[in-house]
């Protein structure tokens, strides 16, 4: 598969006689289940944009028709006139997408999955069949809410965030299977992350390679190991809220519904128990990441790895505490109201001191521009905003005026596309070659870049300023209200170019394609990389090392006094070197 | 266009705009300081030939002070927060003399009761009307929140207050309007299909215009 | 006299092929049948209907430059009769009896922000052409129980097409945008059913010979029944009386 170059590292002995199935289709390889999650993901980002041009369209010329839209049927969009009960099902679609069915699974399903043995130098994860059903059932839950948009009387229309009793009852929503399908989908969605954690946790703690202390694994690992800890119990009080909807939604019981004796806030506490942990799974492991691919573009070590590994836990564990901040105004005691300020604007220093000690690592570095590093310096610049903007929603009485308006739309955005998806579009070229033994095309990833950076700032910047003039957030058609109908330009000025963004998404949809067959073979360490896995074949093969590794220093050893080159792989033996004492992996 | 929030039509917006313009000041710094330092990072520390990155692994005394004046910020302006907080939205911070008007959300109308002449809810003469809400200028009102079916939320931005409605609870939010004039009521929380139509219009009105208001509504009301 | 004869005879033909062309054999009440008509009756004080506040929707509120609109929940005509009763047959018709197919949609209008008609009348389905000729939101919501309920929104200018696949007596439509609006659809096997008008009267043609139950729907008064029995083509008279609660 790839040019074999002329290391010290043999090609693996066993001989591969696996089936087409059992190597590509079926497989327990957590290299390929990385890669499958990849492409599905892949799709169901161009799937959430889809949804999202839809809604820019009505947003910007409301009640005219859509381009293409004749070929929606009737009840969603007669003569390509978005109807108000399609433009919410397109809200709650986009969101539900982008969420658990695009950045969730880039991030974790991809990168934990691909990363971590390699990462940490061993064959593959602790429980590989049960990392088989992990992608299955994401595969299965994908297909089970691609199905909603397509049932009689069309799919979920309350938001991502579900609320109830919007969503429990069909005379009130309009909806009818669509509604039960998000539920079942959602539940399996978060079986496939709870199997997937239980992969990530036991290998990381169990599996290391001889010397991996856990003071020399990667930021990229420490990340992906609290989130999979994040996502083992803030998942399955998820999976909890999902089968209550659903009974109540099917068999019968009441449970978030007040006109029988439920309770409304209930599943909004269920559900942001949840869901404030999710946002941490959706940005921790794109911070490690970029952490991992700023030191090596800076040819220097991560400033202040200790302080970072302790922002990431004290990001993850504060997390926990902070949930009411989604319910300020919802009628939740106002007491609550305070304490959840409180640990709220807390959380922002952890994040802070990330952002410094980034900054940190560029400071008198040697920088190089490469598309990846591109991408992970704007993560920084772009988080940073997103982060910013959260203080402002932290400060209760500020939080009054802008709940429920654009500005959190702005803020969401800044940190989900200006945050985790630039860190994809960063780790995505990083560990392709890894990945699939070709670079991906360094020139166009860099028309990319600017041309996302530019239009995705046009997009959701402005919505600060819609946010603070006060226009609500999922209207079908702000104009209906005479203090938002000057601002009907600005959405016009969105909306245009939401449509270039869109656009320019197909240079990266075409380089990553092209790039397969026919990208510039990579060698074994394109990027000149301390970590484990540039010393493996471009692609890595099955089974990863026949004898497992041993590691002798910290993954960030660039600019090194100790040799003359600026970069010093983990596992390079120098005469200074011990061998490390007892292994933490089981011996090969 | 406005580029800041929205005129200022209430009590509220002395403390919820002055902490606003507080946390730009304070958040634009950061801002500043961040995206600066990037830029010129990335222009003066860009790779060259013959140059080699500074070797060093971090440095304690940095971590600890960007770790605290971060901290001590966010303490602070939570203290201030809190202090206003509790008087927009605390249990105990409805004035006692409010005036009160309970507000009854339903997919997709407001349907708006108020106490009649004699001034208090619950007695014969109170009277309900759709999508029209008539308040007395300068005088702190008291909303009484309840909802029909899904969750609505009460919103009005130029009074910068907003409270759900919550089916199966009876939630109060008070305010006072300071300017007379005409304003929209907007419903905040996803309810359905015609939660992009679901608006009323306000009246905010001296005492003496809202008292003649008041007799001709009732009027209109019993007959 | 040969060549007349022919033309006459010929003539003839074509007039008695085009009589029982026009005729179609085979289809129930198309010519004759019997006929129920009557009148019905409102004793006791008219109740005031409240006026409807459309301030909200200026555009509606416009159309109402002579008197503004009121409730429809009990309209008593001048002559003393009560309009909006939905009269049928409940029961009666040969169990072989099966409905003509419909000769085109019934149409509901929103003008006004208002349903017209506001009770009346479909055959299992036939279409209904939902039409809004406002230009502004409404919904239509369609709480049957027999009949799955839907909630449709029509933003513009623009009509929505839905059917109806049981009978159903009275399916409520409802506006939610401007709760005000409301309309009763019956939804029925046959054609036989009217409403009363404008002069309180109601008629129901091409009846198959039979002993009829007709039954008198009123939104506030409830339902009142009673006997008939039709043979050929005469018309008989059941007349209806609701009284002011």
């Amino acid at each position: 598969m790839t040019t074999v170059a002329a290391t010290s590292h043999p090609a693996p002995a066993h001989h591969d006689d696996r089936s087409f199935i059992r190597k590509y289709v079926f497989s327990t390889d957590h290299k390929i289940i990385g890669i499958q999650f990849l492409f599905v993901s892949l799709f169901f980002l161009l799937v959430g944009g889809l949804l999202a041009m839809q809604m820019r369209w009505q947003l910007g010329f409301p009640g005219k028709p859509m381009p293409g839209g004749g070929v929606l049927p009737e009840t969603m969009a007669p003569g390509g006139v978005i109807l108000p009960e399609y433009y919410i099902q397109l809200v709650t679609m986009h969101g539900t997408f982008m969420v658990f069915f695009a950045i969730m699974p880039l991030l974790v399903g991809v990168y934990a999955n691909f990363l971590i043995p390699l990462k940490i130098g061993t064959h593959d994860m602790a429980f590989p069949r049960i990392n088989m059903w992990s992608f299955w059932s994401f595969f299965a839950a994908g297909l089970v809410m691609l199905a909603s948009m397509f049932v009689p009387d069309g799919a979920a229309r309350a938001g991502w965030t579900m609320y109830a009793p919007l969503s429990a009852r069909h005379d009130y929503s309009g909806a009818s299977i669509g509604q039960e399908l998000w539920s079942v989908s959602i539940i399996l969605v978060g079986l496939s992350s709870i199997l997937g954690s239980l992969n990530y946790i036991t290998t990381i703690i169990n599996n290391r390679a001889p010397g991996m202390t856990w003071f020399r694994m990667p930021l990229s690992v420490w990340s992906l190991f609290i989130t999979a800890i994040l996502g083992l119990l803030a998942l399955p009080v998820l999976s909890g809220a999902a089968i209550m909807l659903l009974f109540d939604q099917i068999i019968g019981t009441h449970f978030f519904d007040p006109a029988a004796g439920g309770q409304a806030l209930l599943w909004q506490h269920l559900f942001w128990f949840f869901g404030h942990p999710e946002v941490y799974i959706l940005i921790l492991p794109a911070m490690g990441m970029v952490s991992d691919i700023i030191a090596n573009g800076s040819r220097k070590p991560i400033f202040g790895y200790h302080s970072m590994v302790f922002a990431i836990v004290a990001i993850a564990f504060l997390g926990w505490i902070v949930w009411g901040h989604h319910m300020f105004v919802s009628g939740m005691n106002p007491t609550l109201g305070s304490s959840f300020m409180v640990s709220t604007l807390v959380i922002a220093v952890p994040s802070a001191v990330k952002t410094f000690n980034w900054m940190g690592t560029m400071w008198r570095g040697n920088l190089r521009f490469t598309v990846p590093m591109l991408n992970a310096v704007a993560f920084v610049a772009m988080f940073v905003i997103g982060g910013l903007s959260g203080i402002f929603m932290a400060a209760t009485p500020v939080d009054m005026f802008i709940h429920d308006t654009y500005f959190i739309v702005a803020h969401l955005h800044y940190v989900l596309f200006g945050g985790s998806l630039f860190a994809l579009f960063a780790a995505i070229p990083y560990w392709y070659p890894k990945m699939f033994g070709r670079l991906m095309h360094e020139g166009w990833g860099k028309v990319h870049f600017w041309l996302t950076f530019v239009f995705y700032n046009c997009v959701f910047f402005p919505m600060h300023i819609l946010g603070m003039g006060g226009m609500m957030r999922r209207l079908y058609d702000p104009s209906q209200y005479t203090f938002l109908q000057p601002y009907q330009p600005m959405n016009v000025f969105i909306s245009i170019s939401a449509f270039l963004l869109f656009a320019t998404q197909i240079i990266f949809f075409v380089n990553f394609w092209w790039s397969l067959k026919k990208g510039k073979p990579a060698g074994l360490n394109p990027w000149q990389d301390n970590g484990l896995e540039w010393t493996l074949p471009s692609p890595a093969p099955h089974g990863n090392w026949d004898r497992v590794p041993t590691v002798y220093r910290g993954p960030y050893e660039f600019s090194s006094p100790q040799v003359p080159e600026d970069y010093l792989p983990q596992t390079r033996k120098l005469p200074t070197d011990r061998e490390p004492a007892a292994a933490t992996a089981a011996r090969h | 266009m406005r580029w800041w929030l929205p005129f200022k039509a209430s009590t509220f917006t002395g403390p919820i705009d002055g902490l606003f313009l507080a946390i730009l000041i304070i958040t634009g710094i950061a801002f500043v300081l961040v995206e600066v330092g990037l830029i010129w990072f990335v222009v003066k520390y860009r790779q060259r030939p013959g140059r080699k990155a500074f070797y060093t692994h971090g440095s304690t005394r940095a971590e600890v002070i960007w770790t605290a004046i971060p901290a001590v910020t966010m303490v602070a302006l939570g203290l201030i927060s809190n202090h206003y907080w509790v008087q927009m939205k605390g249990r105990n911070s409805i004035p006692p003399n409010a005036y009160p008007i309970a507000i009854h959300a339903k997919q997709f109308e407001w349907q708006i009761t108020y106490p009649g002449p004699d001034g208090k809810l619950g007695t014969p003469d109170d009277f309900t009307v759709r999508n029209q809400l008539h308040l007395p200028v300068g005088r702190p009102i008291v909303v009484l929140l309840s909802s029909e079916d899904v969750i609505h939320s009460f919103y009005v931005p130029q009074f910068r207050v907003r409270q759900d409605a919550v089916p199966g609870m009876d939630i109060k939010a008070w305010f006072e309007a300071t300017v007379p004039g005409t304003y929209e009521l907007g419903c905040s929380q996803l309810c359905g299909l015609g939660h992009y139509r679901m608006r009323a219009q306000v009246f905010v009105q001296t005492q003496e215009d809202y008292d003649v208001w008041m007799k001709q509504a009732a009027q209109e009301a019993s007959s | 006299m040969g060549k007349l004869g022919v033309v006459a005879a010929t003539g003839g033909a074509v007039l008695v092929l085009a009589l029982a062309g026009w005729m179609r054999p085979g289809v129930p009440a198309a010519q004759g049948g019997g006929t129920i008509s009557g009148k019905v009756k409102f004793t006791g004080a008219k109740p005031a209907m409240p006026k409807i506040d459309m301030s909200e929707e200026p555009k509606c509120k416009a159309k109402y430059t002579a008197a503004p609109p009121t409730e429809e929940t009990v309209v008593v005509n001048a002559n003393g009769t009560l309009a909006n009763v939905f009269v049928y047959v409940k029961s009666g018709l040969p169990a072989t009896y099966k409905a003509p197919a419909p000769a085109g949609p019934v149409t509901l209008d929103q003008d006004g922000c208002r349903y017209h008609p506001h009770v009346f009348g479909i055959l299992v389905g036939q279409p209904l052409a939902i039409k809004n000729s406002d230009g502004i939101l409404h919904n239509i919501k369609a709480k049957g129980t027999k009949n799955r309920p839907f909630n449709i929104s029509q933003p513009a200018v623009m009509t929505s097409d839905r059917t109806f696949t049981a009978p159903e007596v009275m399916v409520p439509l409802e506006c939610n945008v401007h709760g005000w609006m409301h309309a009763w659809l019956g939804v029925l096997p046959h054609p036989f059913f009217g409403v009363s008008g404008s002069d309180g009267s109601f008629t129901i043609k091409g009846l198959p010979p039979g002993t009829y139950t007709i039954e008198a729907w009123h939104e506030k008064y409830g339902t009142q029944s009673a006997t008939v029995t039709v043979a050929g083509s005469e018309t008989k008279t059941a007349d209806f009386s609701f009284a002011a609660k």
